[in-house]
């Protein structure tokens, strides 16, 4: 590949920018990680790591800071959010690909993914002007009234409902990544061969079981890679949530109960943190998410990668 | 119910659930953006544009000092994270093309697309905030910069990987070297491309609040000193609209409308230009 080329120096000097420039990635990895580690060394060396992620103490006055209860709101955000996000997703890369009429793939497909290039600022001050008094107002008093009195289920629905809470968060950010796992979803469905699909019809399959039963199996390794992709969005997602959460540093086991995550606390707190160990802590959650939202891409890329080449076989 | 009836509800049922899911997708993006439309459009005003901010409570006032940090911020983070996204795409798809070092950088790229842009503000402020002591604006500009850097990067590798290998072989050819067949042949068969990634990273990241909040964090007067804090139409938008005013609410509606018109363009004309030349 043109080795003799590379003897001319301004070749070798750009072929040396661009190298810098591309290791500048993993640079930039290694460095965050190194920066993440030493600013929350402070805290590490004071909370150690296991008593820190299973603490649910979060006292700025006290200096005494734990994780969990931050731990505790992301997961459960994220995980109502992809149970609200994947059955919908999936239903409309369904639509998409299979059900509409040629004329409206490429417009519902581009609507979707419009829905994806609208900033998460905009998803957060929508929710707190517009969709959490929807929720405080019919939404959630109608679920209050159905579910509260149900045994387990209803200490979920328990409080009042005042908007600003777990699940008016899980919505908004389900919204939010519905179109993430949409488009992948749908790519993944489109790469299903048409011969496959059409040998299914000739044998008499109706259409939902040709989705059912030949497209999602064929592409069950795309659309969970797609998934997961999505629950790394979600983990780490902060301004859709920042405005509607509340930050509330408990445990709560109520969805109308307000919350904190990760994200809204360092959000929150940051820039106001006055002590060097409440800023070290901050730091400590900021490397938390790190390492958690990048096991979760790697897991994601993984999938997606191994879909890819089982298709291009 | 014969086994065939069954069957065709079940079918019918599924599909229709589908349908419905599809129609509430379109829902929700006919919502937000029309209920960003309709407050936008209504505290829409040429004052918004020209004044600066009036004190807290005061009616009046724009938000000047906050477009044109927003523009002063993207405008540094793109000079800063575009050449060194396609420079190193460039390594990617050229000079270690094939390369087992090509395919980590490009994986690890990948994943630094959806690392939580909150981890990267803290990231600089560690880095750029901390020993010099204020808030600034070039920390927000290089924190935008980062999250563009792996988006324009996997675009350019991409795009350039699309070029056919014999019209680099044609050059070489010639006589001349790689650097000229890359800037001259190949940068120019995939300047659409690379066009069409750069458009997006902004789109991307002119949304971007999280990493701005303790980088540039605000300013509340009118500066182009990019040593000092510096206003962001995100972040304005997120104080604004936290607060306890009414016409803060309004305001942070215009800039929210502006904001969204702005990236939605950048969007669309980015998706109509590769539709246009990679059918």
């Amino acid at each position: 590949m043109a080795r003799t080329a590379k003897k001319n120096p301004v070749d070798r000097f750009f072929s040396v920018m661009t190298a810098a420039a591309a290791f500048s990635v993993i640079v930039l990895i290694a460095g965050i990680l190194y920066v993440l580690v030493s600013e929350s060394s402070l805290a590490i060396g004071r909370f150690g790591v296991w008593r820190f992620l299973s603490s649910t103490d979060w006292d700025p006055v006290r200096q005494s800071f734990g994780a969990l209860t931050n731990i505790y709101g992301t997961v459960l955000t994220t995980v109502l959010s992809l149970a609200i996000a994947i059955p919908l997703a999936v239903g409309i890369a369904i639509f998409v690909t299979e059900i509409s009429p040629n004329f409206l793939k490429g417009p519902i497909g581009a609507a979707i993914e419009l829905l994806a290039a609208i900033p998460s600022i905009i998803y957060g001050m929508w929710g707190l002007f517009t969709l959490s008094p929807i929720m405080s107002t019919y939404i959630e008093p109608f679920l209050k009234k159905i579910f509260s009195g149900v045994p387990l289920i209803g200490i979920l629905f328990q409080g009042t409902p005042m908007g600003i809470d777990i699940l008016t968060a899980s919505v908004i950010l389900s919204i939010m990544i519905i179109p993430f796992t949409a488009s992948i979803s749908r790519d993944s469905f489109n790469l299903t061969p048409a011969v496959v699909k059409e040998s299914a019809y000739a044998i008499g399959a109706t259409r939902w079981e040709v989705v059912k039963n030949v497209v999602i199996p064929y592409s069950k390794l795309g659309v969970f890679g797609g998934v997961v992709l999505s629950l790394g969005r979600a983990l780490g997602e902060t301004m859709a949530v920042a405005f509607v959460l509340g930050n509330n540093h408990r445990i709560t086991t109520s969805l109308f109960d307000a919350a904190a995550t990760i994200t809204v606390t360092l959000a929150n707190e940051f820039a106001e943190a006055d002590s060097d160990v409440y800023l070290s802590s901050l730091f400590y959650l900021a490397l938390v998410l790190f390492v958690l939202s990048f096991i979760t891409l790697a897991v994601a890329k993984f999938f997606l990668l191994k879909a890819e080449r089982k298709y291009s076989r | 119910m014969t086994r065939e009836q069954i069957r065709k509800t079940e079918g019918f049922i599924a599909l229709s659930l589908s349908t419905l899911a599809a129609l509430g997708g379109l829902f929700w993006l006919v919502f937000i953006l029309g209920d960003v439309l309709v407050h936008g459009i209504k505290a829409l005003h040429i004052d918004l544009f020209l004044n600066d901010p009036a004190p807290p409570g005061v009616d009046g006032g724009g938000l000047r000092n906050a477009f044109v940090g927003q523009l002063l911020i993207t405008v540094c983070a793109t000079l800063i994270g575009v050449p060194m996204g396609v420079l190193g795409g460039t390594f990617l798809a050229e000079y270690a093309r094939g390369r087992k070092i090509a395919r980590l950088i490009s994986i690890l790229a990948d994943i630094m697309v959806s690392v939580p842009s909150i981890v990267i503000g803290t990231f600089i402020y560690a880095v750029l905030v901390k020993p010099i002591g204020h808030f600034n604006g070039w920390a927000g500009a290089v924190a935008l910069a980062i999250i563009m850097i792996p988006v324009v990067l996997r675009t350019t590798e991409d795009m350039l990987s699309l070029v056919p290998w014999t019209l680099r072989e044609a050059a070489f050819a010639l006589g001349a070297p790689y650097y000229k067949v890359i800037t001259q042949v190949v940068y120019r068969g995939a300047a659409t491309g690379i066009l069409t990634g750069v458009l997006l990273s902004i789109a991307r990241v002119a949304g971007e609040t999280a990493p701005l909040l303790f980088t540039s964090f605000n300013n509340s007067f009118y500066s182009l000193d990019m040593k000092q804090p510096v206003a962001s139409l995100t972040v304005t938008i997120f104080q604004y609209a936290m607060g306890p005013y009414d016409n803060w609410h309004a305001q942070a509606w215009a800039a929210a409308f502006v904001i969204t018109i702005f990236i939605l363009i950048l969007t669309i004309t980015g998706r109509l230009i590769i539709k246009w030349r990679y059918k």
